[in-house]
């Protein structure tokens, strides 16, 4: 369904020209872009309550109660309502925070230092290595992304960890696939040339031009994904495949309460909202990044 | 041309036979034995191991396989675990109901997805723009599967004009020509027509902002060719990539069905997958990944080669 596409258009250019002053007019561009901040905002609040949720939150998100099953939103004392086993539903979004942001955020790290490391190696080292590398990550990018995510933990079982490990295999390839082609496009300068022709060992040129180069688009990429994996992490626990009751967690959620839609519509159609919110503001936090990023003079 | 065919081909094989090794290990990386869901708990290791050979779980990874593959090939999935029905009768069947859902999904998609791309890349940085901008960032956002709960309160449980999920009337799964049956298929392929139309969208916003921006069309102005004559020759630059951009999103359909599937009890692909997983019912499970997967990797050839048809440009680059 969403495959994680590599778009050309996602990936900025490497810059070269970064001085001091590059940050700076990045952070001043970023500013100016009122969608951006705002949805920036809005992360950070998502953030604040993935913290401190269970601090923040009224109630137990445990404490159930036969008696005040499925209460409507504005119910006394219950200000979302209630869910199918009477528990608080404000509490259990809020504290659902925590484990929703996880399990989304979580793969695309892992990815983006596996996925950057295969990457650069390919990128860096051409040749057999390169070939052998790339063509393994085309296996599995010839999986549509829902698919291969379903597969794997369908195939590991249920459970936080295993989900972990499956979004992670999901998004390496896209990662390294960039990563490969701004390290080959890298290695082809001058710099480096003069680099290695000063003596310089391909360690230290890795670390001090490869790197430095490489991550920042990579990273604004893999930001890029964090929506994506949001919906898939959630989609996985949606299924039965993920996060295990009687955790908080938003897909699972969802599921549960998907009984509830002809008696509390409304209620069950709220830990998809929190997706929804949370997966547009990564969505237009990215591409914010990335436009202020493109510095083109 | 040819070239380009012949190489686009070569390098399609070795990803098809590293497709089926991953299916293949997907069912040895499961934890425990597949076998357990059709034996007896009290079954004696003679029945074990007759199942065992049945299935051939007792010879050695790389001779499973192969003779997995050389059967695959042939048509042959294996048995389901659960129903004891040949694997691929079963794939086929979904497949065909998959398929129809996702094609109705991709037309909707691709429809809506052609005219807000249009309208945003003519009128850029107008308030048409920005809507039409507003609208594919939700498309690709929104948690499909939420959208189809959404669809399914307002549509089925509040207004009550359509049914809330199944294929057919009474629960039936095969398909005919009526209202009837079209109006199941209604709120899964709106909901699954969200993404497409939010990438396409996307898309063909940037195409038809960079084909305005060269200059072949200040030519063709010059030359007093009507606004609609120019427009003409945007959608004929603009039509090989969007329709890949189609043909892919297609195969991301039939790939990602499976959670609207869930939604919507659509005996598609998605549907089958599910039974497969919870019953852990393996070759099963592997068949459907492979058959859907293999599908991925078809369409993909084909769209880069109709793309390379339609573009002479690509196969010289």
């Amino acid at each position: 369904m969403m495959h994680i596409t590599v778009d050309p258009r996602k990936v900025p250019e490497p810059a070269m020209q970064r001085s001091a002053g590059y940050w700076q007019t990045v952070g001043r561009r970023f500013l100016q872009d009122k969608v951006a901040v705002a949805a920036a905002l809005v992360v950070l609040v998502l953030l604040v309550l993935a913290i401190f949720g269970p601090w923040l939150a009224p109630l137990d998100p445990y404490q159930s109660s036969m008696l005040k099953r499925l209460k409507p939103i504005g119910f006394a004392g219950h200000p979302l309502g209630t869910d199918e086993l009477g528990r608080d539903m404000l509490t259990r979004l809020i504290v659902g925070t925590r484990l929703s942001l996880f399990m989304g955020i979580t793969p695309v790290i892992c990815a983006f230092f596996i996925g950057s490391f295969i990457g650069i190696t390919a990128g860096y080292t051409g040749g057999w290595v390169n070939t052998g590398l790339m063509r393994t990550i085309d296996v599995f990018y010839a999986f549509p992304s829902v698919l291969l995510a379903i597969a794997l933990s369908g195939a590991l079982g249920a459970g936080i960890t295993n989900s972990l490990i499956s979004l992670t295999i999901v998004f390496i390839p896209p990662i390294a696939r960039v990563a490969e082609s701004v390290t080959t496009q890298i290695r082809g300068r001058d710099f480096v040339d003069a680099a290695r022709a000063s003596g310089a060992g391909a360690f230290t040129i890795v670390r001090v031009h490869v790197l430095g180069n490489v991550l920042g688009p990579v990273f604004v990429y893999a930001t890029s994904l964090i929506a994506v994996a949001m919906i898939l992490a959630s989609g996985l626990s949606f299924l039965g495949l993920g996060v295990k009751p009687p955790e908080p967690e938003w897909g699972l959620m969802l599921n549960t309460l998907r009984t509830a839609i002809y008696t509390q519509p409304w209620i069950a159609a709220l830990p998809g909202a929190m997706i929804f919110i949370t997966s547009i503001a990564f969505n237009l936090l990215a591409d914010g990044l990335r436009s202020a990023m493109e510095i083109k003079q | 041309m040819l070239g380009f065919l012949w190489r686009r081909l070569v390098y399609t094989l070795p990803i098809m036979l590293g497709v089926a090794l991953v299916c293949f290990a997907l069912v040895h990386l499961a934890p425990g034995d597949p076998l357990v869901s059709i034996l007896p708990p009290d079954a004696s290791a003679e029945l074990q191991a007759k199942m065992k050979e049945l299935y051939g779980f007792n010879r050695s990874y790389p001779e499973q396989f192969v003779s997995w593959v050389w059967r695959a090939v042939q048509g042959d999935l294996g048995t389901s675990i659960a129903s004891n029905r040949p694997v691929f009768s079963e794939v086929m069947k979904a497949v065909g109901n998959t398929l129809r859902l996702a094609m109705l999904a991709t037309l909707i998609g691709f429809v809506l997805g052609c005219l807000f791309g249009f309208v945003a890349g003519y009128f850029q940085n107008s308030w048409l723009d920005k809507l039409a901008s507003l609208t594919s960032v939700l498309g690709v956002s929104v948690p499909h599967y939420w959208l189809g709960m959404v669809l399914v309160i307002v549509f089925s449980s509040i207004l009550m004009w359509l049914p809330p999920g199944g294929a057919g009337p009474g629960g039936s799964g095969d398909w005919a020509w009526d209202w009837e049956h079209f109006k199941h298929m209604l709120l899964p392929a709106i909901t699954m027509s969200v993404i497409p139309m939010g990438i396409i969208s996307r898309t063909v916003r940037a195409l038809v902002a960079d084909i305005l921006a060269q200059e072949f069309i200040v030519g063709l102005r010059a030359k007093g060719l009507t606004d609609v004559g120019v427009f003409m020759h945007v959608v004929k630059n603009a039509a090989p990539t969007a329709l890949a951009v189609m043909g892919l999103q297609l195969g991301y359909l039939l790939g990602g069905s499976i959670l609207i599937e869930t939604v919507f009890s659509w005996p598609g692909t998605g549907f089958l997958l599910n039974a497969a997983i919870f019953q852990r019912d393996l070759p099963l499970l592997q068949g459907t990944i492979l058959v859907l997967a293999m599908f991925f990797v078809v369409l993909n050839l084909i769209v880069d080669v109709v793309q390379t048809l339609l573009d002479p440009r690509i196969s010289r680059s």
